[in-house]
């Protein structure tokens, strides 16, 4: 048997009523007291997140306080709205739904994705559905690059790597799904008075994986200091729905299903939890490595990764920045 | 045609490098040794960006299990890895470039 003292999964247990009552508490503090708003306006995917995030903000600020908003597109799936609308039922919150497909195709969101694809898979056209991938972090030291992958109309499969061009062209034209849906949740908060409640959790915000101005603007974040798997247990603790709390976790941006480590995390993200919360505990990779059920050699990979992400999305996170200081305004 | 030789390689990778990603003032305060991504120079998106430019400009096609920080997360071990792709086409096929 295990010595107590042994680093396990139990690391990332909470007092979840606690730590309800703490971001219950935050969130009136942030939106009445900061921000003098009346109420939060929450994007709703139906996904662990921004069910949660939903239910807190009912819960802090009353549910005729708090306004969901559905936001599907052509690409996004089938059960998105469906959970979406059963995360703001579950909580007495209206819910409204917005269509976002047009304005993507305004903006020429697809077209412009499409022809990225185009220069690395020529044959990809209508019909075809694609997503990026990365190959796994887990055995060897080998640069993870990003691959989009096609499927015809007929199931047949193409892998290609991108260039560094198509690459940021695809993901800069995909952008405009986040983007869109912020301006939209900002539209329903400034009509009512209500502040935008981001939804990351501590995986997401830590390791950058948002969209800057897109799903990473918010007024406040209630979760972003939460690791995935507390996510899971205070959204058990809300008695949230089975059918959100067991919907794996996916980006829902491509047309074809992606999970988040095939994206953009290296492990899945009840691994990468326990590396994160170890590495920042500053625990060595041989203490971490038998309950994170990796080689040590695998946790250091994990650490580096955590590390590269954290000095390449810096950017992110910053606001605009002054040349010089305007000592009157506290931006803070 | 003659391989390139390492030096001319050089010269043309710390050109790339300076005008791609921001290296400072001085692309010769780079060591040889030193690190690119450790350094933050270059993230993922940056080795993409350097793969595609050792594969226009020398004609040299990068396997995936060649993306490894051995032939490429250096100066000298990029200088290294053209070199040696190149002698080898040039010994495979005749022709370097």
């Amino acid at each position: 048997m295990a010595p107590p003292s042994e680093f396990g999964r139990d690391a990332l247990a909470i007092d979840c009523a606690a730590a309800a009552d703490a971001i219950c508490a935050g969130l009136r503090e942030i939106v009445h007291g900061l921000l003098r708003l009346r109420g939060a306006v929450v994007g709703l995917s139906g996904g662990i997140d921004s069910s949660v995030v939903v239910a807190l903000c009912a819960r802090a600020l009353g549910p005729e306080r708090v306004l969901g908003v559905l936001m599907p597109e052509t690409e996004s799936s089938a059960d998105s709205v469906e959970l979406g609308r059963l995360a703001a039922e579950s909580v007495g919150v209206e819910a409204v739904c917005e269509e976002i497909t047009p304005a993507l195709d305004a903006f020429g969101c697809y077209q412009r994705r499409d022809a990225a694809v185009r220069t690395v898979i020529p044959e990809y056209g209508p019909g075809w559905r694609m997503k990026l991938v990365l190959p796994s972090l887990v055995g060897s030291d080998r640069y993870r690059l990003f691959s989009v992958v096609g499927e015809a109309p007929d199931g047949r499969r193409v892998e290609a790597r991108l260039t560094a061009t198509a690459y940021r062209e695809v993901v800069a034209a995909t952008s405009f799904k986040q983007r869109v849906r912020k301006t939209i949740e900002y539209y329903h908060a400034d009509r009512l008075g209500f502040a935008v409640a981001g939804t990351p959790n501590r995986l997401e915000y830590d390791q950058g994986f948002f969209v800057k101005n897109g799903d990473g603007a918010a007024d406040v974040k209630p979760i972003a200091h939460l690791y995935k798997t507390q996510v899971y247990r205070l959204a058990e603790h809300l008695e949230l729905p089975e059918a959100i709390r067991s919907r794996p976790p996916t980006t829902d941006t491509y047309s074809l299903e992606q999970s988040q480590e095939e994206f953009y995390f290296a492990v899945p993200y009840d691994t990468l939890d326990l590396c994160l919360y170890a590495h920042n505990a500053g625990l060595p990779a041989a203490a971490v490595a038998p309950a994170a059920g990796l080689s040590e050699e695998d946790v250091e990979r994990v650490y580096r990764d955590i590390e590269q992400k954290r000095r390449t999305t810096r950017p992110l996170h910053l606001g605009p920045q002054l040349v010089e200081p305007v000592p009157e305004i506290d931006a803070d | 045609m003659p391989p390139i030789a390492q030096p001319e390689i050089e010269e043309e990778i710390r050109r790339f490098l300076f005008e791609s990603f921001p290296l400072g003032d001085d692309p010769a305060g780079l060591a040889n040794g030193d690190s690119l991504v450790e350094a933050g120079l270059i993230d993922s998106t940056g080795v993409l960006e350097l793969v595609g430019h050792l594969e226009s400009t020398y004609g040299i096609a990068v396997a995936d299990d060649e993306l490894i920080p051995e032939n490429l997360d250096t100066i000298g071990y990029i200088v290294g890895f053209v070199h040696r792709k190149l002698t080898g086409a040039a010994a495979g096929n005749g022709s370097a470039l």
